[in-house]
């Protein structure tokens, strides 16, 4: 890629998805990135480098978060760019999507307080082996919010101890110190764990919203940006983006 | 033919719903109720010239495997009459 194309990343659109708009925008803060729509109903991914499946309430969440979502026409076409080694960011509602398509590990199921929660949470960076925490340190603490209903993550005592070995775990909610204690998990999920990428680690998926924490000068901070710069990184070929 | 799915949290996976009607019970004076497990009903009519029971049986399998429930996190059953 010449220095002049500009890098671009995917934003896919499902009904009742809400953070298209603010996804779209955060991608954009990176210079030459350009952020493509990607409707569901379509099978054409337009060329994108890389995708994002952004937060919200895809087909009202019926059934179950992302259950729907999972079996239109555009998740067959992230299945095959995924399965070519394509990167692919699943935020919140776009984590649940990615769980239910089979492209993630474990499951999401309802917050053990029953509460929807809204709040910033501390993320400990587990391990920055993977495109998109490429920019960080093993230990980073970044804070950014959470907002969901369905976030306690869960998984079978098999297939946990293979994403330990692994190094899948890649984000956990700890305390602003960056230790895992009482009250920092907002959700009851097992272990901690906030976010976790495939075997391949070119899928990844969190419940907090990165998107919302991009500019330094405006609320939320720019802890969020983390996560796109390191992908964004990553699909340039190791140029220093965060 | 009338199929009534049953879907339910998988054994062994905590139910904070069903932990939270669990708690909420005792106060209302029923006493010794354990294993609560909210889960849902799903209820749907399958239709098909010569369609055979073990046909229609097959294919709510294949529904609850792949839609109506996620093995992952649930378990299921389901009755076919009619």
């Amino acid at each position: 890629m010449t220095a002049a194309a500009p890098l671009r990343i995917g934003v896919v659109v499902f009904p009742g998805i809400n953070t298209d708009g603010d996804t779209h925008h955060a991608l954009e803060t990176f210079p030459g990135v350009s952020a493509e729509y990607l409707w569901h109903k379509d099978t054409d991914l337009k060329g994108v480098d890389g995708i994002v499946i952004p937060g919200g309430f895809s087909y009202g969440d019926y059934l179950r978060c992302g259950a729907i979502a999972r079996f239109s026409p555009i998740m067959q076409s992230i299945t095959d760019f995924a399965a070519d080694g394509g990167l692919v960011m699943g935020i919140c509602n776009g984590f649940q999507i990615l769980i239910e398509a089979g492209l993630l590990p474990g499951g999401l199921i309802r917050n053990t307080g029953l509460k929807f929660v809204c709040r910033y949470v501390n993320l400990r960076v587990e391990t920055a082996a993977t495109p998109f925490t490429s920019t960080c340190e093993q230990g980073d603490v970044l804070r950014i919010v959470v907002k969901h209903n369905e976030g306690n993550y869960t998984v079978d005592p098999a297939t946990f101890e293979k994403m330990k070995t692994n190094d899948q775990i890649v984000v956990r909610y700890v305390n602003a110190a960056g230790e895992r204690a009482e009250g920092a998990n907002p959700n009851g999920a097992l272990d901690d764990i906030a976010g976790v990428c495939n075997e391949t680690r070119n899928v990844f998926g969190m419940m907090p919203h990165p998107e919302n924490s991009v500019e330094a000068e405006l609320a939320g901070g720019a802890d969020g940006r983390r996560f796109f710069g390191s992908m964004i990184d990553a699909l340039r070929g190791a140029e220093v983006t965060a | 033919m009338n199929v009534r799915v049953y879907v339910t949290p998988k054994h062994g996976i905590l139910d904070p719903q069903g932990a939270a009607v669990e708690r909420s019970l005792p106060n209302l004076g029923f006493t010794g109720v354990s294993g609560v497990r909210v889960g849902k009903i799903i209820d749907l009519t399958i239709q098909g010239a010569g369609l055979t029971e073990e046909a229609a049986r097959s294919q709510v399998d294949e529904m609850c495997r792949k839609l109506l429930a996620n093995p992952i996190i649930e378990d299921y059953t389901f009755e076919i009459e009619g």
